[in-house]
């Protein structure tokens, strides 16, 4: 059963709720697909920690082989080449590893080399596996390592997708799978916007889905409102608390700190559960 | 001795434009015969690898420098590679600019910005 | 026009809520919003007239005509982004397809050509000031683009002049935050005082150096952990960067985004600091024009 959990924008709580979801189920597996800014392996705090490095392919020139006919260059969508002194230069951090021009350089002049971009960890956190995909930093696109992140994942496992921000392909990649969304929604105007936005995501895909209300306080939550007019279930509710607060700051799993957290995403667990197997 | 500038206008009163990759002209611009010839910048609508398309343009009209407020540094690259000298912009002024280089008064481009990485596609 | 660039990292740390008090504050008759994944600062402003739209369109995408397609499977092959799919004919999936354009080329039959795809849409606000923003489609790529786009529809419309543009910049520290950058007289980092919300600033200031801008930092919710903000400060102090104020807390700050206000148009603390902060900002700004 895989579970994405999303929103707008970063700082929703998103990690925090997937975190707790996935510590909260007997065995798990939290796939933390935020990969310019992987945070919940900070909360896990994995042991035995194997790396995998992913890599992209670019082009190469055989100068040699060589003559000068500029087709790769005119080929190339994204510019990602340069001819300069009678020999064309790869521009790696360009390129978007198409392969167009390997494969159509009359000369077969051109063969693809690798390039590492970032890495998958992955570790143990008691009943948890986690795996973290790292973007090294410059690189543009991390959706090689999404795709990599994803295609490991147990389908009998219960697993928690912790999503990148926004609503752009990169978690399109990321909730092409899940059999169920998370939306995380935070208690003002800016919450109701950013909630509208991933909730036309999962729409679009046809995702089964419900929503969070984070940092609950006193008063008015227009993220609520949005849900009952939208015909969005409202599957739990996180309380603002100082408690809370204290312990996700120091990065800790509140779970495994508290009773009273143990209970309450238990049973959203439970929920999710249930709304997946209907 | 031949130049090439980014220009807002095909005229020899523009003003020189604050990015290199997406000018919409260049200046070529011959010291000797003061001649000069105005090109489109084909990579003006490019959606990633401006500065890159833009360098190549400047390449292949064999110019020996290069006069620009600033440039990236997939850009500078291209320049670099190919021998062009590569200077900074004193104003947005082309005649300032261009009587400053017969002068020797330009300095070279140290700063190079890190560029917007092909804007990503994704 | 001198360019007031605001930006804080990860999103969530009220960069925007600022960045609207700041345009309040100076009354300001050009802004921008260019967080164009998820924009917010409409939200706030209350803008009386219509916005002017306009279309923008991306890298194209390819498109398979079915009545020339001979079922080769060419395309497929060769297609680095799985975005081919066959269901009864051969299909591009536009959100998977990066328009590379090895499929076109690669068709025997010429049934493969590519159209440009709308990426998002610009808006312009015209009535007693200028907005400029947009909103990125949902699953396209280029915000970095589309963050230039805004900030050359907002100076193109700023044709009077004016003195100062406030831009609410993007979230993050990639793409779209260069895009940002480019150009802007000033940046002010709205940091917080989280170890994420340190390296994040750390990164933005190593950018905005490289462009040779002037940044300031402030700290919102400094009060949730005094040592992070204790290491803020004498971050600046170390690197000589203007520090322009504390923000705490403050509840009330959810209450008037909830009623479409600004925090300065009610009287409460986080109000009154950001007045300050802006107070100083400004000084920065328009001193640097001096020198
Ligand atoms: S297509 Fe091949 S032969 Fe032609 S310029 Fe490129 S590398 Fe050289
Ligand atoms: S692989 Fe594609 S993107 Fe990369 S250089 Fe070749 S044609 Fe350009
Ligand atoms: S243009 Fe490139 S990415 Fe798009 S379908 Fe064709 S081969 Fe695939
Ligand atoms: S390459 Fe052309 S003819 Fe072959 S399957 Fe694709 S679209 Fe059809």
């Amino acid at each position: 059963m895989k579970i994405a959990v999303l929103s707008g924008k970063g700082g929703t709580g998103k990690t925090l709720i997937s975190v707790n979801l996935a510590a909260s189920a007997k065995e798990s597996i939290y796939i933390d697909c935020d990969v310019e800014e992987p945070n919940g392996h900070l909360f896990f705090k994995p042991e035995n920690i194997q790396s995998e490095e992913i890599s992209i392919k670019v082009p190469t020139v055989d100068e040699k082989l060589c003559n000068g006919c500029r087709k790769c260059i005119d080929f190339c969508k994204f510019n990602a080449l340069a001819y300069i002194i009678n020999k064309p230069k790869v521009f790696n951090e360009v390129c978007h590893s198409c392969g167009g021009c390997v494969l159509f350089c009359p000369e077969k002049a051109l063969s693809e080399k690798e390039i590492i971009i970032g890495e998958i960890q992955s570790g143990i956190s008691e009943n948890v596996a986690v795996l973290t995909g790292i973007l090294n930093a410059g690189e543009k696109s991390g959706i090689p390592i999404i795709k990599k992140l994803l295609k490991d994942t147990h389908e009998n496992k219960f697993t928690f997708i912790d999503c990148p921000p926004g609503s752009a392909c990169i978690v399109m990649d990321s909730i092409k799978d899940a059999d169920y969304c998370i939306l995380v929604a935070e208690p003002t105007l800016f919450g109701v916007h950013n909630l509208n936005m991933v909730y036309e995501l999962v729409k679009l895909f046809n995702k089964p889905h419900g929503a969070v209300l984070n940092k609950c306080m006193e008063g008015e939550n227009p993220s609520e409102k949005f849900c009952l007019e939208k015909d969005i279930k409202i599957i739990g509710k996180i309380p603002f608390e100082q408690e809370l607060g204290t312990l996700n700051s120091k990065a800790l799993v509140l779970v495994r700190q508290n009773n009273k957290y143990r209970d309450m995403f238990s049973s959203l667990l439970q929920i999710v559960t249930k709304e997946v197997q209907i | 001795m031949k130049i090439a500038i980014p220009v807002n206008d095909k005229s020899m009163e523009a003003s020189v434009c604050d990015s290199f990759g997406r000018t919409p002209y260049y200046l070529i611009y011959d010291t000797e015969s003061n001649e000069s010839v105005f090109l489109d910048n084909s990579a003006v609508a490019s959606q990633g690898g401006a500065g890159i398309k833009a360098a190549q343009t400047v390449v292949d009209n064999k110019v020996n420098a290069l006069l620009t407020p600033r440039c990236g540094e997939n850009a500078a690259e291209v320049i670099k590679a190919a021998n062009i000298q590569l200077y900074k912009t004193i104003n947005d002024s082309l005649k300032d600019n261009i009587d400053a280089f017969n002068e020797g008064k330009l300095s070279l481009l140290e700063e190079i910005h890190a560029g917007f990485h092909g804007h990503g596609g994704r | 026009m001198k360019q007031l660039l605001i930006l804080s990292g990860k999103g969530g740390t009220g960069k925007t809520t600022i960045a609207s008090a700041f345009i309040k504050l100076a009354k300001a008759k050009v802004y921008a919003d260019c967080d164009v994944d998820a924009p917010n600062l409409h939200l706030v402003m209350n803008q009386s007239a219509e916005a002017k739209r306009s279309n923008y369109y991306g890298l194209p995408k390819a498109v398979i005509n079915p009545k020339l397609c001979v079922q080769c499977d060419l395309c497929l092959q060769n297609c680095r982004f799985d975005a081919i799919q066959v269901g009864l004919d051969y299909q591009v999936d536009d959100y998977a397809c990066e328009g590379c354009g090895v499929c076109e080329s690669i068709c025997p039959v010429g049934a493969i050509f590519s159209k440009p795809v709308l990426t998002g849409e610009l808006m312009l606000y015209l009535d007693d000031a200028i907005f400029s923003t947009a909103q990125l489609r949902m699953g396209s790529g280029n915000s970095g683009m589309l963050v230039t786009e805004v900030k050359k529809q907002m100076r193109t419309a700023a044709i009077t002049d004016h003195d100062l543009a406030i831009i609410d910049g993007s979230p993050g520290i990639g793409c779209p935050v260069i895009a940002s950058i480019s150009g802007v007289d000033m940046v002010l980092i709205v940091a917080e005082p989280s170890v994420s919300g340190i390296s994040d600033m750390e990164r933005i200031i190593k950018t905005a150096a490289k462009f040779q801008t002037r940044t300031a930092i402030c700290i919102n919710k400094f009060d949730t952990n005094i040592e992070n903000t204790v290491i803020i400060e004498s971050f600046c102090q170390k690197f000589n960067l203007p520090f322009a104020g504390r923000i705490p807390f403050d509840p009330d700050v959810v209450k008037a985004i909830n009623r479409g206000q600004s925090i300065v148009d009610m009287d409460c603390e986080a109000g009154r600091a950001t007045k300050n902060i802006f107070d100083k900002t400004i000084k920065i700004l328009f001193q640097e024009s001096l020198g």
